[in-house]
């Protein structure tokens, strides 16, 4: 037997394809997840879950590691921090190669490979991680007692993450985009009740400078294009996430947005090769619609493995 | 609650890193940045016998051997993730690392 040829692999290891790979395992369906960084996704980042029926309170470490303990009990082989080179989705077998050129192939593939955190796209932005820029209020909000911060973002996130960082900082400016935030009501009240908190709007970050750590910045104004630099101790940056989907460029149809367009059984244009979660072209991104998609993309795999 | 050995005192800190040619610490929290971490470390040790990967409790009073080293004086990301090479920090990063980017370290700076 081949021990790399699985009946099918799941590209992803979040909560869809953790689910898929429960599934699928369970109906004796041999199954791979291969995964670019640490299995779990986008629920590692998440401190507290309060919303996943049947689970009052977990933390999102703790649910992605149960999650991927019920797949390997069923079988299921999982591979995390692995690199994938290539894909070949065309026809009957399907080939996936990783960067050390390990090849494994499949009958049917199950995409999910869920989002990331947007950036900036600044060059500087890389070297002031962690000297600076953070990504994150509750890991790294205490380091900036007393501080002059500045969150970029409109959205829930950077909305509440903006107010929760007034527990530490001496001042937040929220720095958006547009004239208006496309955050939820109560949120962009809750932050414009703060006394802490002030605005920039029609604006973005266009520069990032320091030596050792990020001493200042440089906002633009969208309006008029005209720049003013700002003294400034910290930038916290929620400006949305977005489809890891560059590796399946060309190989399946994405729309504009680079998500996956799926029907009903998460079955892309490409015969044998399905989508699930957050890559997905779809409304509602949560950790219990990603389940859901999982689930419903490894019935359809199976379904599509036995009328092969 | 890591599968890494636990730094828990100042003076294990000083053992380790007097009596490892290479070490390797991250010092955080149980927090998004920190865990990826930790998880790269754990699947790396097969892959460098050579090199001792620990962890050390960011909030702990002893973790002050790291928080307030001289490398980490600019830091403001969690982990603060320490590089040793016979006792001497070889390389300090803050903030979240992938596998490939600790990798890149290890080669660098502990491996030759
Ligand atoms: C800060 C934050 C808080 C949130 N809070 C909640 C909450 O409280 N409740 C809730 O229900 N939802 C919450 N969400 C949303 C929820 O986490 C996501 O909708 C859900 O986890 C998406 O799961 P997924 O499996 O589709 O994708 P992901 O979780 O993004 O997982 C995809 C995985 O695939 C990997 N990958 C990427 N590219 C490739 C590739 N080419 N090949 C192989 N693997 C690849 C990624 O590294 C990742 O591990 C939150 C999200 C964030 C960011």
């Amino acid at each position: 037997m081949n021990t790399n040829h699985f009946d099918v692999i799941v590209l992803g290891g979040g909560a869809a394809g953790l689910t898929a790979g429960i599934y699928l395992s369970r109906a004796k369906v041999s199954t791979l997840i291969l995964n670019e960084g640490m299995v779990g996704g986008q629920m590692v980042l998440t401190y507290e879950i309060a919303n996943y029926p049947g689970i009052e309170q977990t933390s999102g470490y703790m649910l992605s590691l149960t999650m991927k303990k019920q797949a390997e009990t069923f079988g299921c082989v999982v591979k995390q921090n692995v690199i994938i080179k290539d894909v070949n989705l065309e026809g009957s077998v399907k080939k996936v190669v990783l960067s050390n050129n390990e090849e494994y192939t499949a009958k049917a593939v199950i995409i999910a490979s869920g989002g990331s955190s947007r950036n900036l796209g600044i060059e500087s932005e890389d070297t002031f991680k962690g000297r600076g820029i953070s990504y994150c209020a509750t890991c790294d909000g205490d380091f900036y007692t007393g501080r002059d911060i500045i969150v970029v973002g409109g959205g829930n996130s950077a909305l509440e993450e903006a107010v929760s960082l007034t527990k530490y900082a001496k001042t937040v400016t929220i720095v958006h985009q547009f004239d208006h935030f496309q955050a939820f009501e109560h949120a962009v009240e809750a932050a414009k009740q703060n006394p802490k908190i002030n605005f920039v709007m029609e604006s973005t970050i266009s520069g990032f400078y320091g030596q050792d750590q990020l001493d200042f910045v440089k906002i633009k104004n969208l309006k008029t294009n005209e720049t003013t630099d700002r003294t400034i101790d910290g930038v916290f940056i929620f400006i949305g996430y977005m489809a890891n989907s560059t590796k399946f460029q060309n190989k399946v149809h994405l729309n504009q947005r680079g998500e996956i367009p799926t029907d009903e059984k998460m079955a892309t244009n490409i015969p044998g090769v399905f989508a699930a979660g957050d890559v997905r072209e779809k409304q509602i991104r949560q950790i219990v619609t990603a389940t859901s998609d999982g689930a419903i993309a490894a019935i359809s795999a199976i379904e599509y493995i036995q009328n092969q | 609650m890591t599968n890494l050995e636990h730094v828990l005192t100042a003076a294990q800190h000083k053992e380790v890193i007097e009596n490892n040619e290479n070490v390797m610490i991250c010092c955080g929290r149980m927090g998004p940045m920190c865990i990826p971490v930790y998880i790269a470390m754990d699947e790396l040790k097969a892959e460098y016998p050579n090199i001792k990967f620990l962890d050390m409790e960011f909030d702990s009073p002893d973790a002050h051997v790291i928080r307030n080293a001289p490398e980490c004086s600019r830091f403001m990301g969690l982990p603060f993730t320490m590089y040793y090479k016979n006792g001497k920090v070889a390389k300090a990063t803050t903030s979240i690392q992938n596998k490939e980017q600790i990798k890149a370290i290890l080669d660098q700076y502990l491996a030759s």
